[in-house]
C-alpha cells in the first residue's frame, strides 16, 4: 500500500469519509493537548519562566516522535515523502510573524490550537483569546495588501529542508535532532530543578530508555537511507479508465493499472505535437512545455513559452515542480527526438511529478507536422540520434512562425487524447495555510 | 453500604494531567499518522481565517472581491469552508472538551497569574489572541502547523518559524512578567 492514502489528501464532498478522518485526526490532536495539561495558561507561561518546561518537553517530544517515524516510513518504501505537505520557507514574513506570535504567547497565554483545548473545557481566558484570534486573522487578512510583495516573495525557497541545506543525508539530520532535543530536555529539567524548585528524583526512572529508544531509531533511519530514484520508480502505478460501449446497456467501464514502464511501452506517456498545441486552448489544463535539450539547441529553434531545462540540471528543478504549479499543471517534456525526454520523464515520474507527457517524436516531429512549409528550415540528413533533423540559417529560437502555430489555421486537429489530468494534492490548502 | 452520588460530566473528581514525555509521545504518534494517512500535518490557525473569511462572505460578499488574500479562499464558487483544516479545528475542539469531561477538568473557570483580576487576564488573553493569530497568518502557520508539523518534516522554514516563537516569547517575558508571577 502506497502512503499518503490519494483519497484522503483533501476533503471532498464526493467523499464524506475525508471529513470524518480529519476530524477524527482533530479530535486526538485536541484531546492529546488537553490531557497534556495545554488548557491552563499557566503551564503555557510557565514555561517561558523556567519553572516549567512543559511546552518544551510536549513539543519536542512530539516533533521528534513524528519526525523518526515518518523518514523511518519514507526510507522504507511505505510513506512517499514528496507527496508529504513541507511547509515553504520564507525566511522575511516566517521571522517576523514567528516574533509577533512570541509576543502573543506570552502576552494571551496560548497559542491556537491549545486556546481550542482551553475553551472546550470551559476557560474564560481560552475564549477570549480565540475571540481574539478571529480578530487578529481578520486585520490580517485586510492589512495583506499593503505589504503583499513582500510578504510572498522576501526570503522566499520553496520546498526546502533541513538536509538540504546543510547538504547532509537526512538521517544524519535525524540523529542531530534527536540529539539535540535530549540535550535540551537535560537542559529543561536542570532549569525546573533551579527556578521551578522540581524534585527530579520524583520522576519516571524510564525516561533513560525512552532516550535510548529514540537514539537507536534514529540511527535505524540512519541506515535505512531514502530509497533510491530506482525504487521510486518502480513503484509508480498509473489509473486509467477503458470504456466499452455496449448496445442496449449502459456502457462497461474497466479501470487499468499501468507500471510507469507499461505507460512508455503502451505509448499512453506520449502526446502528439496536435495534441501539445491544442492543450494550450483547454481552459481546465495549463500547460508547461519543458525543454530538455542542452542550451545550444533550445537558441536554434524552441516552441513558444517552452522553458529550456538541460537534462543534466533538471534535479534542480524539481522541487520548484513539485510545489509551484497549480494542481491543473501538465507537464510536456521534449527532446530533439525521444531520448533524452524519456529520460527525464523517468525522472520525474519518480520524483512523484504528476501528470507528466513526453512529446511523441519531439522537437523534430513537431517541426515536420507545423512546420513543413517552412522553406528556410532544411531536413539534415545527417542528424543522429536524439539531434536536431533540421539546420537553421540563424539562433532565431522562437521566432520561427512553426514556433507559435496560429490557432486559426490549425482549428480543426485530429488526436487521440492522453492526457488526462490526475487529482494532486492541493499544496496549497497544506500546512495551517 | 454507601450510596455514593451519580457523577456527571462536570463534577467528575478532577485528574492529574498526564506526564509532559507521554503526552508528547502521543502527541508525536497522531501527527505521524496524519501524515501517513492524509499528507497533511496538524494545524488550526488556517482554520481561524477560512472561518473568517467565511463570514466575510456571508455579510458582505463584494468585501471579498476587493481583498486579493480572501479571495484565495473565498469568492466565485469557492467554499471556504472546504478544507481539511475545518474539521480538524472542530475535531480539536470536541476532542478537548472529551478530553476536560473524562478528566473532571469541565469547569467554569479563569486561568491566570495571582496578582491580576479576571477582567485583567481576559482583556490579555484577548489582545494575545489578535497579537499570536496576525503573526501565525504572517508565518503562514501557527505552532501547530508550522513548528510541529513543520518541524517533524524537517522544512527549513519551519525551523526558523519555531526559533522565532520562543525568540518573541522569551524576549518579552520578561516585562510582562507581573501578569504571571
Amino acid at each position: 500500500m502506497n502512503f499518503p492514502l490519494p483519497s484522503f489528501i483533501a476533503v471532498s464532498a464526493a467523499n464524506p469519509w475525508t471529513y470524518v478522518l480529519f476530524g477524527a485526526i482533530g479530535f486526538a490532536f485536541g484531546f492529546t493537548l488537553e490531557m497534556s495539561g495545554f488548557g491552563d495558561s499557566r503551564k503555557l507561561a510557565a514555561q517561558f519562566y523556567f519553572t516549567e518546561m512543559t511546552v518544551l518537553k510536549v513539543m519536542f517530544t512530539a516533533i521528534v516522535v513524528a519526525m523518526v517515524l515518518l523518514f523511518g516510513a519514507a526510507g522504507l518504501g511505505i510513506l512517499d515523502f514528496s507527496q508529504v505537505w513541507v511547509n515553504p520557507t520564507y525566511l522575511a514574513s516566517g521571522i517576523l510573524g514567528g516574533l509577533i506570535m512570541g509576543v502573543g504567547f506570552i502576552i494571551g497565554g496560548f497559542c491556537p490550537t491549545t486556546s481550542l483545548a482551553s475553551a472546550s473545557t470551559g476557560k474564560i481566558d481560552g475564549m477570549f483569546f480565540m475571540l481574539g484570534g478571529f480578530v487578529g486573522a481578520f486585520l490580517f487578512g485586510e492589512t495583506e495588501q499593503y505589504f503583499t510583495n513582500w510578504y510572498n516573495n522576501a526570503g522566499y525557497y520553496g520546498r526546502v529542508t533541513l538536509d538540504q541545506v546543510f547538504g547532509i543525508p537526512v538521517g544524519a539530520v535525524v540523529v542531530l535532532v534527536i540529539l539535540m532535543a535530549l540535550f535540551m530536555f537535560w537542559g529543561g529539567e536542570q532549569l525546573e530543578r533551579i527556578f521551578g524548585n522540581k524534585d527530579l528524583s520524583k520522576e519516571p526512572k524510564i525516561r533513560p530508555i525512552g532516550a535510548a529508544v529514540l537514539v537507536v531509531a534514529a540511527l535505524a533511519v540512519f541506515f535505512i537511507g531514502s530509497p533510491s530514484l530506482e525504487q521510486k520508480y518502480n513503484k509508480v502505478k498509473f489509473t486509467r479508465t477503458e470504456t466499452i460501449p455496449q448496445e442496449n446497456a449502459d456502457p462497461i467501464v474497466n479501470t487499468l493499472i499501468y507500471s510507469a514502464d507499461d505507460m512508455l511501452a503502451n505509448r499512453l506517456a506520449f502526446v502528439t505535437p496536435a495534441e501539445a498545441f491544442k492543450t494550450k486552448y483547454i481552459q481546465s489544463l495549463n500547460p508547461v512545455y519543458l525543454d530538455v535539450r542542452p542550451e545550444a539547441d533550445y537558441n536554434l529553434y524552441h516552441i513558444e513559452n517552452a522553458v529550456n531545462v538541460p537534462l543534466d540540471r533538471l534535479a534542480e528543478v524539481i522541487p520548484v515542480l513539485l510545489t509551484e504549479p497549480p494542481a491543473n499543471t501538465v507537464f510536456i517534456l521534449m527532446s530533439n527526438d525521444e531520448a533524452a525526454a524519456v529520460q527525464a520523464w523517468k525522472t520525474l515520474v519518480a520524483s512523484s511529478v504528476q501528470n507528466v507527457y513526453v512529446l511523441e517524436g519531439g522537437v523534430n516531429n513537431w517541426i515536420a507536422f507545423f512546420g513543413k512549409d517552412d522553406k528556410t528550415l532544411q531536413a539534415n540528413p545527417n542528424a543522429g540520434s536524439d539531434q536536431l533533423g533540421y539546420t537553421f540559417p540563424a539562433a532565431l529560437g522562437n521566432r520561427y512562425e512553426s514556433c507559435d502555430p496560429n490557432p486559426q489555421e490549425y482549428e480543426t486537429l485530429e488526436f487521440e487524447t492522453k492526457i488526462i489530468l490526475q487529482l494532486k494534492r492541493d499544496k496549497s490548502g497544506g500546512g495551517c495555510g | 453500604m454507601t450510596t455514593q452520588t451519580r457523577k456527571s460530566i462536570f463534577n467528575r473528581p478532577e485528574k492529574a494531567y498526564v506526564h509532559p514525555y507521554f503526552g508528547g509521545i502521543v502527541l508525536g504518534v497522531v501527527l505521524f499518522l496524519a501524515f501517513l494517512l492524509t499528507g497533511n500535518g496538524l494545524g488550526s490557525s488556517g482554520a481561524t481565517s477560512r472561518l473568517d473569511a467565511a463570514l466575510v462572505d456571508a455579510i458582505s460578499p463584494s468585501h471579498v472581491d476587493n481583498n486579493p488574500y480572501l479571495l484565495k479562499m473565498a469568492g466565485g464558487d469557492k467554499n471556504p469552508l472546504d478544507d481539511w483544516i475545518v474539521p480538524v479545528f472542530f475535531g480539536a475542539l470536541f476532542g478537548g472538551f472529551t478530553s476536560g469531561a473524562f478528566n473532571g477538568r469541565l469547569k467554569l473557570t479563569t486561568t491566570k497569574g495571582p496578582n491580576i483580576s479576571d477582567r485583567t487576564r481576559w482583556l490579555m488573553a484577548f489582545l494575545g489572541g489578535v497579537i499570536f493569530l496576525y503573526g501565525a497568518r504572517m508565518a503562514r502557520g501557527c505552532t501547530s502547523g508550522q513548528a510541529l508539523s513543520g518541524g517533524a518534516t524537517l522544512s527549513a522554514g519551519s525551523w526558523v518559524v519555531m526559533f522565532a516563537i520562543f525568540g518573541g516569547a522569551y524576549g518579552v517575558a520578561y516585562f510582562v512578567r507581573k501578569f504571571w508571577l
